[in-house]
């Protein structure tokens, strides 16, 4: 894997996570620069789509990060986030997509040190696993699923 | 090829960004991608030249889109807009790029940065060819403030409003205003009364007729948006009708019940019905149902309500439940002092003369339960003291941070030693910060009047016989030193409130790791906060001395002030909007918005938000099954499009 840099993306809520990422910047807390942000006001926001997209874009890992339970600005959309990416989880191993590239975290405003190490957690994380590559390559067909009796996790 | 033309402006930040991105590269590079037909780079964008640079380009390029790449949009996004207005271009044509705070600060490697800053301008002008002109509403502020706390913050902001002629209510848990401040002897540096420089603002409270104060009261809930908060106050049954009351005191007098007195810090014994301190505001007692003989069952008692010639007690009151309106809010509920747990090295609740600083403060005043005598658990005037700085600040077990009023607080308390009685007094301490106007004089004060200073935490208190011992290391000396004491003082941190986490809760504040509130920026915004209207005074905020209490409770009191004088206030457009072809009627979205904003239409069978309750969290796009629910601002389109952006080098 000589050369390798995964490319990941982070999809962060504007009040606690962005902020959180701009005070470990502030602290010049050093992560690695494969986490590329996108700003989203709230993870309540985040569809699945976004991250479908960002696999097939090219992304070997996808982060969501909200604010904690019970902190959310706009009262519940972390926990909706939180549902979401449960299912979302399902959904990625039944394309193949190993569960490890795709992680939502909560990390609150003041919390610089605990985004830098969950960049830098899941870049390593994705390091390891290597590439993702084409995601067709990686689904099972339908037959193979649904009529020759494959294995439906879950 | 998208039509659209866009500027690319790419900030060094001075060396900020520049040192570890190559800016020159990032412009060059942005300048080949789809729609952008000017890309520059600037030392210093957010300056008077850089905005200059780019209202120009806005005119002479006839750009309809601008990308600023530099640092955090909530650092510069508002001043780039404004810039963008100005030219005449809609400010939410304007894509911020986050290259400094997550990119060039915490990246080392040069190429690794401008890769990546490469990556992040590719995915903002994606984002900008998709941006939309968005039309702005001005909702309208409520021309009255609430301030919640009635210490020194609370009572300097309530004032401030109050003066330029708007209705504040104040409300205050306690049975009085006053809040820690009262508890106070001396102040530092100057050594003036605390009640001296205090009760009069509190009589001013009172006295005002703009200012309404709620005593003995809580915020219980806080409902509505910035110009137009519906506010829920629970009023405490105080059980003594503050109407008939007139403070004579003889209720106390004949109550048969007392308990610590939480005021004096357990030192003294307080009646069931009582005021905290003489000078309360207002001066009617509170009936305290926790110990009360009747309330607790142990008697029928109600001696209070017999002796009462005013006929202000009654007995079974409800909580009274009142609903205001206000356009702000100022919070400023302050702060607690740390206090050491059981087992802790210092004695603290194991040995009675080991006091923290408050009790200190309380033992000190002249109307506190030794009317001002400093005497030993014997009641003998101590021959040494020693006052212990950094108890649980600046230590990882408790407190990481300064509590930065402790050194002057330890200070004015050897003086007060020295004054009143002949004893020796042993400041231990590690860094001496006398940062504050007139503090290095102080400390030069006290230290010609003989105190002994010992640089080096006192680590350990423990008894000798008839004395205590403190333990520390002398660091000036290189030695262990023990100092036989009658009195030690632990200055012990000052820490957000237990309750904190529930008024954060309340009015949807965040607090940071040490449970401060946190403001919406550390330097240029200290009083506000993300909820926009609501204000923080004081040390709900973080630890700070009466001075700078006082400081920053008149900017949130000005922060407060300019939104009800502009009488109005500019709404963010990013709220959701329904495309009705496409909207089934099937109601998720109206199940999942945490406000309430989206209702439906029985007649054409589809969603409709009522934008004024929206605040653009999203959550109803999100979950919209056929995708008629949008987000300005944040449409599926300019979101897909950033992410394509990412990849797009």
């Amino acid at each position: 894997m000589n050369g390798y840099e995964p490319k990941i993306v982070a999809f962060l809520c504007n009040w606690c996570s962005y902020t959180a990422a701009d005070t470990a910047g502030t602290a010049r807390r050093k992560y690695p620069a494969n986490v590329n942000v996108i700003r989203i006001m709230c993870t309540g926001r985040m569809e699945p789509t976004f991250v479908f997209k960002a696999f097939a874009e090219g992304a070997d890992g996808v982060l969501i990060s909200g604010c904690h339970p019970g902190e959310c600005h706009y009262l519940t959309g972390n926990y909706k986030a939180y549902k979401r990416s449960v299912g979302l989880e399902q959904v990625l191993s039944d394309f193949g997509i190993e569960p490890e590239r795709f992680k939502m975290t909560f990390i609150s405003a003041s919390e610089a040190d605990k985004f830098a190490s969950v960049a830098t957690e899941i870049t390593e994380t994705v390091r390891k696993l290597g590439p993702l590559g084409k995601v067709r390559d990686r689904v099972k067909s339908y037959d193979e699923v649904f009529v020759t009796g494959g294995e439906v996790s879950g | 090829m998208s039509e659209r033309r866009i500027g690319v402006y790419v900030c060094h930040c001075g060396t900020n960004i520049s040192k570890t991105v190559d800016v020159e590269d990032v412009a060059k590079y942005s300048q080949g991608l789809d729609g952008v037909v000017v890309s520059k780079d600037y030392k210093y964008m957010c300056s008077q030249p850089g905005q200059e640079l780019i209202q120009k380009d806005i005119k002479e390029h006839g750009l309809d889109g601008v990308v600023v790449a530099a640092c955090s949009p909530r650092m510069h996004e508002p001043t780039f807009q404004r810039a963008a207005r100005n030219a005449g271009l809609n400010p939410y044509l304007v894509e911020m790029v986050n290259i400094r705070e997550q990119c060039s600060w915490v990246t080392d490697d040069r190429a690794l940065a401008t890769a990546k800053a490469k990556r992040l301008t590719s995915s903002g002008i994606a984002k900008a060819r998709l941006n939309r002109a968005l039309e702005t509403d001005f909702t309208a502020i409520t021309p009255r403030a609430l301030v919640v706390g009635g210490g020194i913050a609370g009572i300097e902001a309530a004032l401030k409003i109050a003066a330029s002629g708007y209705e504040v209510v104040l409300v205050e848990k306690e049975g009085t205003i006053g809040g820690q401040m009262a508890k106070f002897d001396k102040t530092f540096p100057t050594l003036d009364c605390s009640a001296c420089i205090l009760t009069p603002k509190m009589v001013e409270v009172v006295q005002h007729p703009k200012i309404e104060l709620m005593t003995y009261s809580e915020v219980q809930r806080v409902d509505g948006y910035v110009g137009s908060f519906e506010v829920t106050i629970e009023k405490k049954p105080r059980d003594v009708d503050l109407n008939l009351c007139t403070g004579c005191g003889d209720c106390t007098e004949k109550c048969p019940a007392s308990v610590l007195s939480e005021f004096d810090e357990g030192l003294s014994m307080r009646k069931s019905i009582s005021t905290a301190f003489a000078q309360a505001i207002p001066n009617a007692p509170v009936l305290d149902r926790e110990s009360c003989w009747y309330y607790t069952g142990k008697a029928k008692c109600q001696v209070c309500a017999r002796v009462c010639q005013a006929n202000a007690i009654t007995f079974d009151n409800e909580p009274e439940i009142v609903k205001e309106q206000f356009g702000v809010i100022v919070v400023a509920t302050g702060f607690d002092i740390l206090r050491p747990e059981e087992g802790n090295q210092w004695g603290y609740g194991k040995y009675p003369d080991v006091f923290n600083g408050l009790q200190f403060e309380r033992m000190s005043n002249a109307s506190g339960p030794t009317d001002g005598l400093l005497v030993t658990s014997q009641g003998k005037e101590p021959e040494a003291v020693a006052v212990l700085h950094c108890i649980g600040s600046r230590d990882e077990n408790y407190r990481e941070y300064c509590s930065r009023t402790c050194c002057m607080a330890s200070l004015k308390f050897a003086h007060l030693v020295k004054e009143k009685t002949n004893a020796e007094v042993y400041e231990f301490y590690i860094d001496m910060r006398s940062f504050g106007k007139g503090y290095e004089e102080f400390y030069n004060r006290i230290q010609e009047e003989g105190i002994n200073f010992i640089r080096g935490k006192g680590a350990e208190v423990t008894k000798k016989g008839e004395k205590l011992v403190v333990r520390g290391e002398d660091q000036q000396l290189g030695v262990i030193r023990e100092v036989p004491v009658d009195m030690v003082i632990l200055n012990t941190a000052l820490q957000a409130r237990e309750d904190a986490a529930k008024i954060a809760e309340t009015f949807s504040l965040q607090q940071g790791q040490d449970g401060w509130f946190m403001e919406l920026h550390a330097k240029l915004a200290p009083g506000k906060t993300a909820v926009e209207g609501v204000f923080l005074a004081g040390t709900c905020q973080g630890p700070r001395d009466i001075p700078d209490t006082v400081a920053h409770a008149g900017g949130a009191a000005a922060d407060a002030l300019r939104l009800m004088a502009a009488g109005q206030q500019e709404m963010s457009p990013v709220s959701a909007y329904v495309v009705e072809e496409y909207c089934t009627g099937c109601k998720v979205c109206i199940s999942l918005c945490p406000y309430d904003a989206i209702s439906f239409d029985e007649d054409g069978k589809v969603a409709v938000i009522t934008t004024a309750l929206c605040k653009g969290c999203g959550a109803c796009v999100a979950s919209c099954p056929t995708n008629a629910m949008h987000l300005r601002h944040f449409e599926d389109e300019q979101i897909l499009a950033q992410i394509e952006g990412v990849f797009a080098g």
